[in-house]
């Protein structure tokens, strides 16, 4: 007899979003919590907070005994964790510097992978080998797939730990593509050893079944980037025709670019290459055509996604480590720590001794040690190894342990010392305080070469860059672009300027004191005022905050943060001024 | 190949740009084909506005006067020597420009004083050889944002040129400029990589 009750618990039925909403929001709490403190983003990569609260959340569960939501399965990984995550790193990549450093970006990043991949696999069969350790039963295959998880590197989660460092760009440009192209590779790697390991006996496989492989390999890369490429000049185009809609540009590019992924996977093709390609594809067209506010949902709406999925990630991550699913093994550990730096710096100092030879301005030993150091293992190796199965792999908990300590060394330890490797390594400023006179002097000479490159320009392959640019004024844009855009690059400026400002600045008097307009006062009284060290150093700071920045020629790139405006008002700032004193010299 | 070696026929005057200027041959080649991309009307020569069209200087806050360094004496046309010459100035220093140079050849265009003579021309509007209190003040204008107010800046610039001024007649000399400066990398600050 059951009566209806005032209150009532249920809840099972929230569970899983609940949680997972706390997840995130725990994370965000964190990351707000590590921002306030400025200082600490240049100390340490944001992927170490991360950690730290998937290892907390991961200590909760455990210890209160919960059953935790459903943990990361292959599907829900790879087909809505890892989507995002690659779309946000093709979209942010500056296209211009990428393709011209395309071959060098290639050689690193595919190559590389496969010589870190292949290396480690092999020296840890090896080490398997010996009876003393105990590892008799891991064989060939799966050392080598191993290996193939194990090399997928994550540098770009230490970019901004040494931002600050003027990092030149190419360098900048190598680290970001080896991010990029990394994920890919490991992952075709990784699938197409499984499907090795699937067979059923290792003695089946035959010359023909490796020839299989490689020409598999080659396939599915291209084959993935050649699926990216149509599908972003068909979202291209869409966005020709949303000025009335504009609404909907913002999906059209999500959709696009997911699409994409799903399409080439459901041809086995690559997924992470086709969306990345995508992104590369679709994003100089897709800027032009969508109004500014589409531009920046699109933009903030990728870093949120990607932001979101990173986090569960690490938080899945944490909650595996802390649990009893851990197979403990000295040898196996160790020497897969061991191998992964010797592997990564026999793959940089090697490969990039080749090329080298060929490029106009070669790394030198300082920037290929920062990239050797920057080999940080991330999500994306540990959530190769979760997803291991278990059929196949019957030390898969001690696969899964070796990862975590990999990543936990490289985040941690790599993490933390390489700012101050890179600042010992660049330039060694002097800690002494600089007089008003250098802070100005300074600054002014940052402007007058950053002005000076501006006018060289971007010197590059120029014949290869040059048709590509007739190809594209000639053909592409007249497809993808809308007619009545605005060509002069100053116009559109001009266009983004709101006027609030431009109101703002008038009202405060800014726009009277240009370079032309005489003093009301006449020379001043030769009075040597004695300052007070404190009126110097609040003059001194004064000039500092408040002195425009030069304009950063490297692209600077944030994998958690979008860039502050800061850098929007100035150029405001100056524009407003300019504007001006160029109508008085035309009087 | 070819026709590389024929284009470099096509740049006027180049042997003694080169000498002048110390570029090597491909620099001078990727600066000419950047001087023929900048003069969009093909008129042989680069006016103020063919500068004005790069839109990364029109954010630049020293932007007016770089590209008034591209002009001097007045001229409204500045023709390809012209151009590279400026930019000689931010040629790297290389380990043999420092070496024995004979003393009876004028000094390099990218040597340390020359690019400090080329910074004090930026502050130096009217070319009469000092800082004055007030050229100071222009540039400080020019350089820091809106919040600054005028009262604060013409303090700074007071004590911007008290600092530097030796001989106590209110304005910045050369001599003086070199001198506060003495203790900066002048040679990496003024140079760009890519110059060679």
């Amino acid at each position: 007899d059951e009566r209806i009750s005032v209150f009532e618990l249920d809840y099972d039925y929230v569970q899983i979003p609940y949680e997972v909403t706390l997840w995130i929001l725990l994370a965000s709490l964190a990351k707000i919590g590590f921002h306030l403190y400025h200082r600490l983003p240049h100390l340490m990569p944001e992927s170490c907070l991360l950690i730290l609260v998937g290892v907390l959340v991961g200590a909760i569960i455990f210890g209160t005994d919960h059953k935790s939501p459903p943990v990361m399965d292959s599907s829900i990984y790879f087909l809505y964790l890892l989507p995002p995550i690659v779309l946000e790193g093709g979209y942010f990549m500056p296209t211009r510097p990428f393709f011209e450093n395309l071959g060098s970006i290639l050689w690193w990043a595919g190559l590389g992978s496969l010589v870190n991949a292949f290396g480690i696999g092999l020296s840890l069969y090896l080490v398997c080998q010996v009876q003393a350790f105990g590892l008799g039963d891991v064989n060939l295959l799966q050392n080598l797939l191993f290996g193939s998880l194990i090399s997928a590197v994550d540098p770009a989660a230490v970019l901004a730990v040494f931002e600050e460092a003027r990092v030149n760009e190419q360098l900048y440009l190598i680290i970001f593509g080896e991010a990029l192209l990394n994920d890919g590779i490991s992952v075709v790697l990784y699938n197409i050893l499984i499907a090795f390991t699937k067979m059923h006996k290792f003695e089946d496989i035959e010359a023909v079944d490796i020839l299989a492989g490689c020409a598999r390999f080659v396939i599915v890369g291209v084959g993935g980037v050649l699926f990216g490429v149509v599908f972003g000049f068909i979202s291209a185009f869409i966005t020709r025709f949303t000025q009335n809609i504009s609404a909907i540009e913002p999906l059209i590019v999500f959709m696009f670019s997911y699409l994409s992924y799903l399409a080439a996977e459901t041809l086995y093709l690559s997924g992470i290459l086709a969306i990345t390609a995508c992104a590369v594809t679709m994003k100089k067209y897709v800027e032009e055509n969508v109004s500014q506010k589409s531009y920046t949902t699109i933009k903030y709406f990728m870093k949120m996604l990607s932001s979101v999925s990173e986090t569960l990630i690490f938080i899945f991550m944490g909650v595996s480590t802390v649990g009893k699913n851990h197979e403990w093994n000295w040898a196996f550990i160790c020497f897969t720590l061991v191998f992964c730096q010797i592997w990564r710096a026999i793959s940089v100092f090697a490969l990039f001794y080749v090329s080298n030879q060929f490029r106009t301005f070669p790394f030198s030993i300082k920037d290929q040690c920062i990239i050797f150091y920057s080999g940080v293992r991330g999500a994306g190796s540990f959530s190769l190894a979760f997803l291991l199965p278990l059929s196949l792999f019957p030390r898969k908990k001690m696969f899964v342990t070796a990862t975590l300590v990999v990543i936990y060394f490289t985040t941690f330890i790599q993490g933390i010392t390489i700012g101050p490797l890179v600042r010992y390594l660049d330039v060694k400023k002097t800690n002494k305080k600089e007089s008003i006179n250098e802070e100005l002097h300074i600054r002014l000479m940052d402007h007058l070469k950053a002005g000076i490159e501006d006018v060289c320009g971007h010197w590059s392959h120029y014949q290869v860059r040059d048709k590509f640019k007739k190809f594209d004024h000639r053909y592409l844009r007249k497809i993808l672009i809308r007619k009545n855009l605005p060509k002069s690059s100053i116009v559109s400026l001009y266009k983004k300027l709101e006027m609030k400002q431009a109101i703002e600045m008038v009202e405060t008097g800014i726009l009277s004191s240009t370079a032309f307009s005489v003093p009301q006062q006449a020379q001043r009284i030769q009075g040597i005022k004695r300052l007070s060290p404190e009126d110097v150093e609040s003059m001194r700071d004064i000039l500092t905050r408040n002195m425009y920045q030069v304009r950063q020629r490297t692209p600077s790139y944030n994998k958690y943060n979008l860039k502050p405006q800061t850098s929007e008002k100035q150029a405001k700032e100056i524009l407003i001024r300019r504007q001006n004193t160029f109508r008085e010299s035309r009087k | 190949m070819g026709s590389r070696s024929s284009r470099a026929a096509v740049i006027p005057d180049v042997d003694s740009i080169r000498r002048e200027t110390g570029f090597s041959q491909a620099s001078l080649l990727r600066l000419y084909q950047r001087f023929r991309a900048l003069d969009r009307s093909e008129k042989g020569y680069l006016s103020r506005m063919d500068l004005q069209q790069i839109g990364a200087l029109a954010v630049n806050p020293l932007g007016d006067r770089i590209i008034d360094s591209f002009f001097p004496d007045g001229s409204q046309r500045v023709d390809f020597s012209g151009f590279v010459r400026v930019l000689a100035y931010f040629r790297p220093i290389e380990d043999e420009d420092t070496g024995i140079r004979d003393s009876k050849q004028p000094e390099p265009l990218n040597s340390r004083m020359n690019k400090l003579r080329f910074a004090f021309q930026l502050y130096d509007l009217d070319r009469d050889g000092k800082i004055s209190r007030q050229e100071m003040l222009q540039v400080l204008r020019l350089m820091v944002g809106v919040q600054v107010t005028e009262e604060q800046l013409e303090s700074i610039a007071d004590r911007t040129v008290q600092e530097a001024d030796e001989d106590g007649d209110g304005a910045v000399s050369f001599l003086e400029f070199t001198k506060s400066l003495e203790k900066m990398n002048i040679e990496q600050k003024m140079s760009i990589r890519i110059l060679k």
